[in-house]
């Protein structure tokens, strides 16, 4: 059987290099990264299926293929609803939107869809993984800084000043690196 | 008491309004509704959210329920469209090189602008079904190409040449004007005096199963809209929504783009003709080659009036005598047959003086 051609509309260049990496083995994949003539882009290369993030404006664009009618254009038709209420949902959940062919069967989409789902999901994981690490190591950051600045203000030791800092934040009711902030910007304001 | 859960999806533009309005200003909480808004990034989008019941309704292109119900687009349920919720707004602009071939073109004249045109133009408009697209074709013609270029890419389709017109609403159109990428050609409005722009759109099955919330809904935005109507209200409106989670822009953008003459209440602007509908569906039709008395018949039940008699008549709405009239008709403003008494319409002439007849097939 012929491979599937699928175009793949990404700005994301890690997101485009997953998502490529789980459909490679079955199909042929065009990623595009760029808005710039969308509609005349996808008509030459003609795919069988379009992926795009749900969140991209120019999905607005490919609601236009859906309308090609010319013999040489082939009609793009949104899959949603057709064959797989269930599928649709799952990829919109994920964010996700996915057009097919015409005609495209089912056994040969899902297979498609579920493996492209699996790695959007993926990819937000890693995304919101990576988040809450830099997140927590510039908190570290600040809290390092604070205990320098309260150990040298009360000739304390590191272990001391971080029960401190710590007791403070607790009878606040507030989180460590925001009292390590207050005492960073406050250290600033009397130099 | 306990409030309804509703959850309605909108664009970031000015003609959210009613919606953002019935939330922020509580004609909402006022309706036993706890009203949660959702910011979509399209047009297929919000309708996907629709068709799948992540949002209960929408703020949305008045084409999309009736070319859903022709089997036209990527769509998947059936759509109502509850009210209409704003007239006008839309703007025409271009780009320096062509402007600068209309110089000494009456610029009011719209028979002597499309005569002085260079044909063939590159048009965009948001989406294949709007307002806006049908608004170039009854100018121009059903022969122009358009394509459909969403509103935040207009700047980088205009910076690489790719259009030579376009038709978009506000804030986009004064952004792009402030931006110096395009300047006016025309309001939409000089083609349709009240082209029905956005609609309140909801499932058709969600609609009919649940009247009550349905009813709740459409009072609050329909009370919005009744506020929005004030000038001086629309300073306070602009400050709401340029609030992050809406348009995210400067309010003075937003209160110069109040200002593009869209209309939100006067002159029963609220109330969704059957006749508009049957406008759209015949246009579709034509141009989609389907068969257009079926298309009409389709196309004006999408359209509920009956609904809006039943919710917002009790609260207070005028009610024209009839669902349906000739579009093009009212030439000045006046007072016109009501359920009760009699109502005010205001001008919805064509630029040609064409009338549409829905009693005539």
């Amino acid at each position: 059987m012929k491979p599937l051609s699928i175009v793949l509309i990404e700005k994301i260049p890690e997101r485009a290099v997953l998502i490529t990496e789980a459909l490679r083995a079955e199909c042929e994949v065009t990623v595009i990264d760029s808005d710039q003539g969308l509609a005349r882009r996808i008509a030459e290369i003609a795919p069988d299926l379009v992926l795009i993030d749900v969140a991209n404006p120019s999905r607005d664009t490919l609601e236009e293929l859906s309308l090609a009618s010319s013999p040489m254009e082939r009609p793009v038709a949104m899959f949603v609803d057709r064959s797989d209420r269930d599928l649709t949902r799952a990829a919109i959940e994920a964010g996700l939107s996915a057009y097919v062919v015409n005609g495209l069967r089912a056994e040969r989409l899902r297979p498609v869809l579920d493996a492209a789902i699996a790695r959007f999901h993926l990819f937000q994981r890693m995304r919101a993984e990576l988040t809450a690490t830099r997140a927590a190591l510039e908190e570290r950051k600040i809290v390092d800084r604070a205990k320098g600045i309260v150990m040298k203000a009360r000739g304390i030791g590191e272990d001391e000043a971080y029960a401190l800092l710590r007791r403070t934040a607790m009878d606040q009711k507030k989180k460590i690196a925001e009292i390590a902030q207050a005492i960073l910007t406050a250290a600033d304001l009397l130099k | 008491m306990s409030h309804l859960s509703v959850t309605a999806g909108f664009l970031p533009l000015i003609d959210a309004a009613p919606l953002i309005v019935a939330r922020e200003l509580a004609f909402a909480e006022e309706e036993g509704l706890d009203l949660t808004l959702r910011r979509a990034p399209s047009w297929s989008a919000l309708r996907d959210l629709l068709t799948f019941g992540q949002v209960d309704a929408a703020s949305m292109l008045s084409p999309i329920p009736v070319a859903q119900a022709l089997g036209l687009g990527g769509g998947a349920a059936a759509l109502d469209a509850l009210m209409v919720t704003s007239l006008g707004g839309e703007m025409i602009a271009l780009p320096d090189h062509i402007a600068r071939q209309l110089d000494g073109v009456d610029r009011a004249d719209p028979f002597a602008l499309r005569a002085a045109l260079p044909m063939p133009l590159r048009i965009g408009v948001p989406f294949p079904f709007s307002i806006h697209a049908e608004l170039l074709y009854r100018w121009l013609g059903e022969g122009i190409t358009v394509q459909t270029v969403p509103p935040p890419l207009l700047p980088d389709a205009m910076a690489a040449g790719e259009l030579d017109l376009f038709i978009v609403g506000e804030p986009w159109a004064t952004g792009a004007m402030d931006r110096g990428i395009a300047s006016l050609l025309l309001p939409g409005t000089t083609i349709w005096r009240a082209p029905p722009d956005k609609v309140l759109a909801m499932r058709h099955d969600r609609a009919e199963a649940d009247p009550d919330l349905t009813g709740r809904l459409m009072r609050a935005v329909w009370r919005a809209c009744r506020w929005l109507r004030l000038r001086e209200n629309r300073i306070t409106a602009a400050e709401i929504m340029a609030r992050r989670p809406y348009l995210d822009l400067p309010p003075d953008l937003i209160e110069r783009a109040m200002d593009s003459g869209v209309e939100f209440f006067e002159g029963c602007a609220t109330f969704p003709w059957r006749s508009q509908a049957e406008w759209i569906g015949a246009r579709l039709a034509r141009r989609h080659g389907l068969d257009v008395a079926q298309a009409r018949h389709a196309a004006q039940a999408v359209f509920r009036s009956d609904l809006y008699r039943l919710h917002l008549g009790p609260a207070g709405a005028d009610l024209p005598a009839a669902s349906s009239r000739l579009e093009g008709a009212v030439s000045e403003p006046g007072l016109h047959p009501a359920a009760a008494g009699r109502v005010l319409l205001l001008p919805d002439r064509f630029f040609d003086g064409a009338v549409f007849d829905p009693d005539t097939a």
